[in-house]
């Protein structure tokens, strides 16, 4: 049954965020160069993990649709865009938080990741933009599929080109990142990102049921009208 | 095979004989792209130097070549051409490479025009450099082909072209400089190859499916 | 004895989002049977033709048609050709997409068939609704397709026009599969074999 399990999910969630709160500021030591502002990573890296997941899932469901006739993957696809362009946004949110934090800058352009979020994050805003420009039928969800599936292989080829550009851009600065993490902070971080991807996965349960709830309202009503 | 492209050629000079005979877009790339390289010199400082007129080269190039892709497939919209395409027995992948090929025809046409002017008012080009453009401009008519097709099935066509185009232009924009400017453009130009090679396979394969139901 | 349907709907459903178009159609149609389709304006005729031929796939049914796009002849309500070529080169590439075998001849011959062969050099944009109409129906049977799907084809024409339009369809009854949609179905007359009737209910 999905409704048990989803609230088990929820709940799970929620401890596994509660834990991983706990380890972050109680049990990982403090790094020594950034103090209490490096702790933002162990949120800042899962949530730009998971949007990357979520842009992966809905780039899948794009695939299935277009090379099945599934009439489920159309929504489970924008779910999956809708939910990695909000932990897109929230990854460029910790991720300025993070630079005001450590270097002083609300942005730099010298952080790879951020400037590819903010690509990134520029492409599937411009995915809403198309799909509720199209009417709703079959061409609208082929289109919304076939910008899916852009924007998976726009990231390799986005990174790429960010890293090439920081060649003669933007000197690379500040040194950042890939901490070198000890056993604790390891746990920690593993311990965040688990409970981010399952926070992740119930909201795309809870939205894609919504929508799902949504389009069987609007096609009775349809039927009742007629 | 030879099929395939003898649809392609006739699809494509299709395109260059309704240019030919409307001389609407063309013309109109054209005083764009001059213009906007006379406002580039005036948004310069005075000492800039030779790197930031690159840069604003390759954004010329990009927003010329968006005025071309806007009005690139109105005439099949017209009177529904479109349809009779899709209907033909010829493979769809193949109105989108006639349809590549000749917005890769103009926006050729008026990058001689607009190169020669960027080096009198600005700075010299070497042969990374227009090897960059020849690269970026088949990325930016095979992605921009498939894009304005997505854009023309929708409301707002004009207005969405831009915002759908642009952030995968970002990868040429960051090729065409790199090649202008660094000290290594073989890099950036195997990187353009790349992006052509990757977007071209996939607009190539994927156009079925935007104009089919 | 009975060989299988060329066409064969079943059950055939197509919604916009939300707005049913079409709900739960099916029939047969053999080789060589013409099918008139009929009902008022938004019972989803157009979309029902579409479907036949490849423009549209349905919401949930199937769509069987025992033919591939090159020997599918329509004429929708737009006439699917470019406004500012001529009425030559249309042709032209159409008949080179469809690999028409003679292609010259046979445009000429459907241009003075239909009236136009004097105005051949002229651009589509130049022509009236009714020569435009004619035009469309050129080209949808420049390739001699064996199953022809027209939408109210005689809404564009005038009397000259319908008149050949007319003839042309006696003509082709023998050797091609018919379906057409129209608000006059006494017009065809004798030549239906099949009807099927659209509602908005």
């Amino acid at each position: 049954m999905t409704k048990p399990s989803l609230t088990l999910l929820a709940t799970l969630a929620v401890v596994l965020a509660g834990t991983a709160v706990a380890m972050i500021f109680f049990v990982a030591p403090e790094d020594a160069d950034q103090g209490l502002s490096q702790k933002i990573f162990y949120v800042h890296v899962p949530i730009a993990l998971t949007a990357y997941a979520c842009f992966g899932l809905a780039a899948w469901k794009a695939f299935r649709l277009l090379t099945t006739r599934g009439d489920r993957y159309d929504l489970e696809s924008y779910t999956g865009v809708h939910q990695g362009t909000i932990f897109g946004a929230l990854t460029l949110v910790t991720g300025s938080i993070w630079a005001k934090a450590s270097w002083g800058v609300w942005w730099t352009w010298s952080s790879n990741q951020l400037v590819l979020f903010l690509v990134l994050f520029l492409f599937y805003c411009a995915y809403f933009m198309l799909r509720y420009s199209i009417e709703p039928g079959p061409r609208r969800e082929r289109i919304s599929a076939v910008y899916a599936l852009f924007g998976v292989a726009l990231v390799p080829v986005s990174f790429l080109a960010i890293r090439l550009a920081s060649d003669f851009i933007h000197p690379t600065v500040f040194t950042r990142d890939g901490p070198q993490m000890t056993g604790t902070m390891f746990a920690a971080f593993c311990v965040s990102w688990a409970a981010i991807t399952l926070l992740a996965y119930v909201m795309y349960r809870v939205e894609l049921a919504g929508k799902r709830t949504d389009a069987n309202l609007r096609e009775l009503r349809e039927a009742l009208a007629s | 095979m030879t099929g395939y492209f003898a649809d392609v050629a006739a699809l494509a000079r299709k395109d260059l004989r309704l240019e030919l005979r409307a001389r609407d877009t063309l013309p109109a790339m054209l005083l764009f792209v001059l213009a906007t390289l006379v406002v580039f010199h005036f948004a310069l400082p005075a000492d800039a130097g030779d790197d930031p007129a690159y840069g604003l080269l390759w954004v010329a190039l990009v927003f010329t070549s968006l005025l071309g892709l806007a009005r690139a497939w109105v005439p099949e919209r017209e009177a529904g051409a479109l349809d009779g395409l899709v209907l033909a027995p010829t493979d769809r992948s193949a109105i989108w490479l006639g349809k590549t090929i000749a917005s890769l025809a103009f926006l050729v046409a008026a990058e001689v025009v607009a190169l020669p002017a960027f080096v009198l008012f600005f700075a010299p080009l070497d042969a990374h450099a227009l090897a960059g453009v020849a690269l970026a401009s088949v990325g930016i008519c095979a992605v921009g082909s498939l894009v304005s097709a997505m854009a023309a099935a929708s409301r707002g066509r004009e207005v969405l072209l831009p915002l759908i185009f642009l952030p995968l232009a970002i990868p040429i924009v960051v090729g065409g400089v790199g090649a202008s400017i660094s000290e290594e453009p073989g890099k950036f130009l195997a990187f353009l190859g790349l992006y052509d090679a990757v977007f071209a396979i996939l607009s190539w394969a994927a156009f079925e499916y935007v104009v089919t139901e | 004895m009975a060989e299988t349907p060329l066409v064969r709907a079943r059950g055939v459903e197509r919604r916009y989002g939300a707005r049913r178009v079409l709900h739960d159609v099916s029939f047969e149609l053999g080789r060589g049977g013409t099918l008139v389709v009929t009902g008022p304006n938004g019972s989803g005729k157009t979309t029902l033709l579409r479907l036949l031929v490849g423009l549209a796939v349905p919401s949930r049914g199937t769509i069987e048609v025992g033919l591939d796009r090159a020997h599918l002849g329509f004429v929708g309500h737009e006439p699917l050709v470019y406004r500012e070529l001529t009425a030559l080169e249309n042709l032209d590439l159409f008949g080179r997409l469809y690999r028409v075998p003679e292609r010259r001849e046979r445009i000429g011959m459907l241009l003075e068939r239909f009236g136009l062969w004097d105005s051949r050099g002229e651009r589509v944009s130049a022509f009236s609704r009714g020569m435009t109409q004619r035009l469309a129906l050129c080209r949808a049977l420049l390739h001699e397709p064996e199953l022809l799907v027209l939408d109210e084809p005689h809404s564009a024409l005038d009397a000259q026009g319908a008149a050949l339009l007319d003839q042309e369809l006696e003509a082709l009854v023998p050797r091609c599969t018919l379906v057409v949609a129209t608000h006059e179905p006494e017009r065809l007359g004798t030549l239906a074999t099949a009807s099927l009737a659209l509602g908005v209910a």
